[in-house]
């Protein structure tokens, strides 16, 4: 295809999605094990397609290779977001086999294949985040919000430029503090969810289409 | 020979030293010094994009019998002026305390302060 003519065809392309609201991006859910990532993502394609995104458990890195699904429209009154969602592995910094088996049961064997799984899920992660187009980033909100993952993914984006959209989940939980993680990250939207029950996903989706729809110019690696 | 006293080594790795890496030098030392049981605390910390380069390479390190990965935690790099984003000026890490998991846990983190505590039992002669 000429250079022209795929320039006449992204910029007609561009004036349409002006016009009539339509946006594509690669969205990418991150965060922390265990704070209901694969929940969330389950709860988009069921409320978008009625699919789901993969298995939840209690036992942490449930989700240990990305998944995705392509083409999913959130509509927004007269607005729309088409996205390709992307469900991450849950990104840490330590991995102890030991813990699947002191804490959740596991047996020996089965614990150090799931760390070892891990330990490659959080790689595939990070090497995700060159290739999407922003961040739904899942926060447990029962849980101190200030922990090195959270602090370097939203970093790392910020870095890039990328949008960020912080899901504060477990809503529904009684000890859950919101409050606290809209003070801890000021300069993003925070927006309180439970993805297990759906309280306030309408909230999320008004602002997925709101603030992805912007077509950004990442930067790529932002090395410094 | 002088015997070698047992215990947790607690390193404060100076700016200038930092400076004199690159990038991955810089997260090569680290990570072999983390590996061998010191703790670091970088008076020059690390850059969002080497904080994430040094988890990714963290994993890759990850024996689950003698290494289980990194605790670590710094404060946010510092915000810039609206003069300094014009000229372009790159954002400053700041002061970042990094060991093994195995031995070092954080306890609590804010804008204004990191607290760490020696996993009990571990390192003490």
């Amino acid at each position: 295809m000429g250079l022209l003519r795929r320039f006449r065809q992204g910029r007609f392309s561009r004036i349409i999605q002006k016009i009539f609201g339509k946006k594509h991006a690669r969205i990418g859910i991150y965060g922390p094990p265990n704070v209901g990532k694969t929940t969330l993502a389950n709860r988009i394609l069921r409320d978008w397609t009625g699919d789901i995104m993969g298995s939840v458990s209690d036992i942490p890195h449930e989700t240990r290779r990305a998944k995705w699904k392509t083409n999913i429209k959130i509509d927004n009154g007269g607005s729309s977001l088409s996205m390709d969602l992307v469900d991450t592995p849950g990104i840490a910094t330590k991995i102890d086999y030991k813990e699947f088996m002191n804490t959740y049961g596991l047996d020996k064997e089965e614990s150090r294949t799931r760390a070892k799984e891990a330990t490659e899920g959080v790689i595939e992660a990070i090497r995700w985040l060159e290739d999407i187009d922003g961040v739904v980033l899942v926060m447990d909100s029962t849980q101190d919000p200030f922990t090195q993952v959270n602090v370097t993914i939203i970093g790392n984006l910020e870095a890039r430029e990328l949008p960020i959209l912080i899901a504060a989940n477990k809503i529904d939980a009684d000890d859950a503090s919101p409050a606290t993680l809209k003070s801890a990250f000021p300069q993003h939207p925070v927006v309180p969810i439970s993805a297990l029950t759906g309280y306030n996903t309408e909230d999320l989706y008004s602002n997925m289409v709101k603030h992805f729809g912007h077509r950004r110019h990442k930067k790529k690696g932002a090395k410094k | 020979m002088k015997k070698k006293e047992k215990g947790i080594s607690f390193n404060l790795i100076s700016r200038n030293k930092l400076n004199k890496f690159s990038s991955s030098e810089k997260l090569s030392f680290i990570l072999k010094e983390v590996k061998k049981g010191s703790i670091l605390v970088l008076e020059h910390g690390l850059t969002a994009s080497e904080q994430t380069t040094l988890i990714e390479n963290t994993m890759k390190e990850i024996d689950h019998d003698t290494f289980i990965g990194i605790e670590m935690g710094g404060y946010e790099e510092e915000k810039m002026s609206f003069f300094q984003r014009v000229f372009g000026i790159n954002r400053k890490p700041r002061m970042t305390v990094i060991g093994p998991a195995h031995l070092l846990k954080m306890v609590h983190k804010d804008n204004d302060r990191i607290e760490t505590t020696i996993i009990p039992g571990r390192g003490v002669s």
